[in-house]
């Protein structure tokens, strides 16, 4: 690789060929202020559009000042980056960019967490020349299941849209308008609820203020822990357990299932119960499923459809019924854990505590938005209750707990309640990339071949890959296994599929960067990958800590059969726990 | 009228020949200059052609042709584009729509040409949709040329191929940005994206591109017709050729004129443009669009070229230049052009999005008599952060109005604010109308045409308007016979 040379604030330094500014003074420990450009490292993942011009610096014989996020470096370059110059024009800009944006802090989701007010303490401005008399360019409001739109709020960073047509391939976030008046949202100022938006949240997950949210449902949980006539549940999913601690200044990668427990019980919920044991009953169904079609498959059957796709992430659920609605009969029919779970408590839970369906209230915490927008969807009602009434994000339930003036670190450890709090380590790590397909193998393998798993990790399953494929040995039947995450590296796949070139048998795909761990309701990352690892690594450590790490060796699962469901995919498996997809291809009206 | 320093190169056949007839293209020896160089010179022969005559690009930038036709050359790629920016879109320019109404072969053969030299087979026009005549004598040209066989494949029996097509913008100020362009070509959000890299490297659908104005491309084939060291005797020492400019405003003689670089600003306006109209006093003139700035009396005698005018804080722009008189309220000049870039960015970047609104604001207060002194400190500011911080070329140069203003007429800036009075008497907010006593008889007739009641006084006693009420509408000003009423 070709070296070049430069001097950044006097310091010499060698850097590749292609490296920006910004990078080459992080490596010299200079930090140079960046707004709209984002960057997750090793993932690939990256917006660097030049639009806000905070990160500008000076370059000698240049008559501009470069953008340090967007500007190589060349051989000689003498650079500056904190020249009175510099930082005159960096707090001039500054305040250009709060002159049009409302001063809401006190009221607004983002608020302490916020990268714009944060820059604004950075750059140390303390009033907007003229205020009075400026122009704010104004928008509707639009509120979704899952996400709300303010976009009074919009920096136009472009991070958004970058994540919604590059990474997802959904496209359903553009630029709009010209000049003052910009801002990024559907076509047509469309609400969002109207477009091919899959409520993965990642344009959420990403963008620096509080344009883009999460529908907040605190305030309806907080109701029904206060009505005495409201027997309220919690399940909280796996990915959680690893990413909450962050908000109480833990640790990235610091697991705190134990604490979460406490606080949910503290909190007043009358059982606090385990998606992960809705995994495992999904584990049980899909991996029944996928054997079903294999069997079949190995047996000669040309009709039957292969390869088999996960269907445990919602928004790659909207993605296919919205892009490939011709092979919705492709995906398993299984429903999300969060419904899975669902349905349970609803049916045979509640019969066991004698509590009628109404009268129970069941709230999940996900990492997840799109599981709020499921959550509402018409087929996982009966009589229009909903198996699922509230679905919260891990940053809410941590503004649930500091609400009670509960101090996560300090909390004891308690463990989940029985019956359904109970799980696998195969259960834990659905909430990474390649973790829902390793479980089905470590089920899938013991019930086809009768033998026991010598070791249930599969490496070649694991890791950061968009895309990445394996063939596991099903005693002497190779096994082509894909995995992909984030919906763009889906729809290669998919695309493979639909040109029968596929070589697969069965496919997992997790709409987030990095499976759940990187969901759209998760703690924000603030654009720092590392954070990512750390999550999936103690994802990892929460299984291996485990005694039991095969679903189809919960005991309560096994429990679940015997007393309820019969066995998997029987006609009450499928009623309770699986589903159908819709064609929503023509779904988009332009009125 | 030979003083007047005239020369036709870029409009040598402009309103001569019938532009629907290639026939009389060819009679003045169009495509002549495409022959030769494919018969009797190389690429780089042509490339080094270009350089020598000293072409810059009449886009705006100025840059050196050659150059940028060398890199493109180098740039290997098994595709690459000629592109022909006619966007046009400076408000009130129209030499790009004379050029290819008048001499549409012109611009094709120098595309071919552009096209041999760094290895393109592909061409494309990118015309504002408002230009239907043009576009129709473009498509004209293009068939005929393909039935003459001087455009399309095997040209003049050579293993060159070069077909030409149009896209059409519709109408955006910034799609004329070379690589706002090539998105918009491309179906993208109109808007420009980071240099580097250039269009050269990675163009339309990522392939070397090569960018020209249509003036640009105008001045090619007659270079290579009688050479570059005819070309560069013409000119300056680092501007060559000619410029065309849309001449308006206050003086006498408007429209297209051609001119050599080096002629100067006093030329153009007294000899060319006849004086100033009404015998008025000359007061500015602005340069280079939109974005350029205003220049004064102490620049009359500055040689126009490329160099000199960025010197003088105004730049060369496509050749928009406006003449302003002792009417013309300076305030008001530059607020006129902010509420343009204002309507025009394209709200990729704060700076500009939010910046020029801002200066926009501050402009109209001021015009209000609302502002204060230290508004001014604070005007030059922005102005200079927005140029220091913007990403393209449009915020980089679009407070220029407001700083050249500021530079040569602080005076008038510092009368609408601290006495609340317009010098140009432009500006209604501050203009208040009198009734001289001395001169009123008494007539009535001035309160009985003002709409608004703002006229009292009784039948032959002086009259007197309440400038609380009057709306300025200037109705009894009309009205009165005595020369009694004034504004102030
Ligand atoms: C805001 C903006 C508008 C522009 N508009 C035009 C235009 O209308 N026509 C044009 O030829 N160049 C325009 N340019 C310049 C082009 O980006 C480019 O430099 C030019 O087309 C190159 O051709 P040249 O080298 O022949 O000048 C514009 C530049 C900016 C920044
Ligand atoms: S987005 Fe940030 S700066 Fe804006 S109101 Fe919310 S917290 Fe404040
Ligand atoms: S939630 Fe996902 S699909 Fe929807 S707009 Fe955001 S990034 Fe796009
Ligand atoms: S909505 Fe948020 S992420 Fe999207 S452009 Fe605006 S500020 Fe950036
Ligand atoms: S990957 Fe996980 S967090 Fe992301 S949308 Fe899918 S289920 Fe939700
Ligand atoms: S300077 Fe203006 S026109 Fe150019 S990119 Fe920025 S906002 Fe767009
Ligand atoms: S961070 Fe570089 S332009 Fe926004």
């Amino acid at each position: 690789m070709e070296k070049v040379k430069l001097s950044i604030d006097n310091k010499l330094v060698e850097v590749e060929k292609g490296t920006t500014i910004y990078k080459a003074a992080k490596q010299l420990g200079i930090d140079i202020p960046v707004l709209c450009y984002m960057n997750l490292e090793g993932l690939g993942i990256e917006n660097k559009p030049g639009g806000c011009r905070i990160c500008v610096v000076e370059v000698e014989g240049r008559r501009n000042l470069a953008p340090s996020c967007s500007t190589d470096c060349t051989e000689g370059m003498v650079v500056h980056t904190h020249t009175m110059r510099v930082i005159n024009a960096r707090r001039t800009v500054m305040e250009f960019i709060l002159s049009d944006h409302p001063k809401d802090c006190l009221t607004c989701a983002k608020s302490g967490n916020c990268e714009l007010q944060d820059m604004a303490v950075k750059l140390g401005i303390r009033e907007i020349p003229g205020q009075e008399y400026a122009a704010m360019s104004t928008y509707k409001m639009d509120f979704s299941p899952s996400i709300i739109r303010d976009l009074d709020k919009c920096i136009m960073c472009r991070r958004c849209e970058m994540m919604c047509n590059e990474f997802q391939t959904v496209g359903a976030l553009s630029a709009f308008n010209r000049g003052f008046q910009s801002a990024v949202g559907p076509a047509f100022e469309m609400d969002i609820e109207d477009s091919t938006c899959t409520y993965c949240g990642q344009c959420v997950a990403v963008c620096p203020t509080g344009a883009l949210t999460e529908k907040d449902h605190t305030r309806d949980v907080i109701n029904a822990l206060s009505d005495p006539t409201k027997t309220v549940i919690v399940q909280t999913a796996p990915a959680v357990r690893a990413a909450l601690g962050e908000e109480f200044g833990l640790k990235p990668g610091t697991l705190v299932t134990g604490k979460m427990v406490t606080a949910l019980r503290r909190l007043g919920f009358n059982y606090v119960f385990d998606t992960d044991f809705a995994a495992d009953l999904t584990i049980m169904e899909e991996g029944t499923e996928l054997l079903g079609r294999l069997t079949k498959f190995l047996g000669g059957d040309k009709e039957v459809k292969l390869p088999i796709l996960t269907s445990c992430c919602p928004a790659w659920v909207n993605f296919f019924e919205h892009n490939f609605p011709e092979m919705k009969d492709i995906p398993s029919t299984a429903r999300s854990p969060q419904q899975m779970f669902g349905a349970i408590a609803k049916t045979y839970f509640a019969d066991k505590i004698k509590v009628k369906r109404e009268d129970l209230v069941v709230v999940s915490i996900m990492p997840c938005l799109a599981k709020k927008y499921e959550a509402q969807r018409d087929e996982f009602k009966v009589d229009g209750n909903p198996d699922v009434d509230f679905s919260l994000s891990t940053r809410e339930l941590a503004h649930l707990i500091k609400q009670a003036n509960l101090d996560l670190k300090t909390l004891p450890d308690e463990d989940f309640d029985k019956p359904l709090g109970e799980s696998t380590g195969a259960a834990v790590i659905f909430g990474v990339t390649g973790g829902v397909i390793e479980a089905a193998t470590r089920t899938a393998y013991e019930l086809h071949t009768g033998k026991k798993l010598a070791k249930v990790e599969f490496e070649q399953l694991r890791g950061m890959e968009f895309i990445r494929k394996a063939t596991i040995d099903f005693n002497g039947t190779p096994i082509n296994i894909g995995i992909a995450h984030g919906l763009g590296n889906a729809r290669k796949l998919l695309d493979e599929i639909k040109a029968g070139k596929s070589e697969f048998h069965a496919i997992e795909i997790m709409a987030c960067p990095g499976g759940c761990i990187g969901g759209g309701g998760q703690p924000l990352h603030h654009s720092d990958s590392s954070i990512l690892k750390a999550r999936t690594k103690a994802i990892y450590a929460e299984d291996e800590g485990k005694v039991l790490r095969k679903s189809h060796e919960n005991p309560y699962i096994i429990k679940l059969y015997e007393e309820f469901l019969g066995k998997p995919m029987s006609e009450k498996a499928h009623h309770l726990l699986h589903t159908h997809y819709f064609d929503k291809s023509g779904k988009i009206e332009i009125s | 009228m030979t003083k007047y320093k005239q020369i036709r190169i870029v409009l040598n056949n402009c309103g001569v020949i019938d532009p629907e007839n290639i026939e009389e293209s060819i009679a003045r020896d169009s495509y002549m200059a495409l022959g030769k160089c494919i018969t009797e010179m190389t690429p780089q022969d042509v490339i080094k052609e270009i350089k020598e005559s000293g072409l810059r690009g009449r886009g705006g930038g100025g840059f050196p042709t050659g150059l940028k036709w060398e890199i493109a050359s180098k740039n290997h790629a098994d595709q690459k584009y000629v592109v022909c920016n006619a966007d046009e879109g400076d408000p009130g320019a129209f030499m790009d729509r004379s050029v290819l109404e008048g001499d549409p072969h012109a611009v094709l053969e120098a595309m071919a040409i552009c096209g041999y030299a760094i290895g393109a087979t592909k061409g494309l026009i990118y015309i504002r949709a408002e230009y239907p005549m043009a576009i129709k004598r473009l498509k004209i040209a293009i068939d005929q040329a393909l039935e003459y066989g001087l455009l399309g494949n095997n040209i003049f029996g050579s293993k060159f191929d070069f077909n030409i097509e149009l896209r059409y913008g519709a109408g955006a100020f910034v799609c004329g940005e070379e690589t706002s362009l090539i998105h918009s070509m491309e179906g993208l959000r109109g808007e420009p994206t980071i240099k580097p890299p250039f269009p050269a490297e990675k163009g339309y659908l990522g392939k070397p591109t090569n960018v020209n104005n249509v003036e640009t491309f105008a001045c090619v084939p007659i270079i290579i017709r009688k050479g570059a060291s005819w070309f560069n005797k013409i000119g300056t020492e680092k501007s060559k050729g000619t410029k065309v400019f849309a001449l308006a405003g206050k003086v006498n003689n408007v429209g297209l004129i051609e001119v050599p670089m080096g002629t100067t600003l006093r030329e153009v306006i007294f000899e060319i443009g006849g004086g100033i109209q009404n015998g008025k006093k000359f007061k500015a003139v602005q340069t280079g669009g939109p974005s350029g700035g205003c220049l004064t009396e102490k620049h009359l005698d500055t040689p126009i070229d490329f160099d000199n005018l960025i010197a003088a804080g105004s730049m060369m722009g496509s050749g928009g230049m406006i003449v302003m008189d002792e009417d013309n309220c300076m305030v008001s000049v530059a607020k006129f052009y902010l509420d343009f870039t204002v309507e025009e960015s394209c709200g990729k970047c704060s700076p500009c999005r939010i910046g020029n609104k801002r200066l926009y604001e501050l402009l109209e207060r001021i015009t209000k008599g609302q502002g204060v002194m230290d508004d001014l400190q604070r005007l030059r500011n922005m102005s200079n952060v927005i140029k220091d911080t913007s990403l393209c070329g449009l915020g980089q140069t679009s407070p220029n109005p407001v700083l050249s203003t500021l530079d040569n007429f602080y005076d008038e800036y510092v009368a609408h604010i601290k006495d609340h009075k317009c010098p140009a008497g432009q500006c209604k907010d501050l203009m208040k109308y009198f009734i001289i006593a001395e001169n009123c008889v008494g007539c009535t007739a001035c309160a009985r045409v003002c709409p608004v009641g703002a006229i009292t006084g009784e039948k032959k006693e002086p009259h007197f308007i309440n400038s609380e009420i009057c709306i300025k509408c200037g109705a009894c000003m009309e009205r009165c016979k005595f020369d009694a009423i004034i504004i102030k």
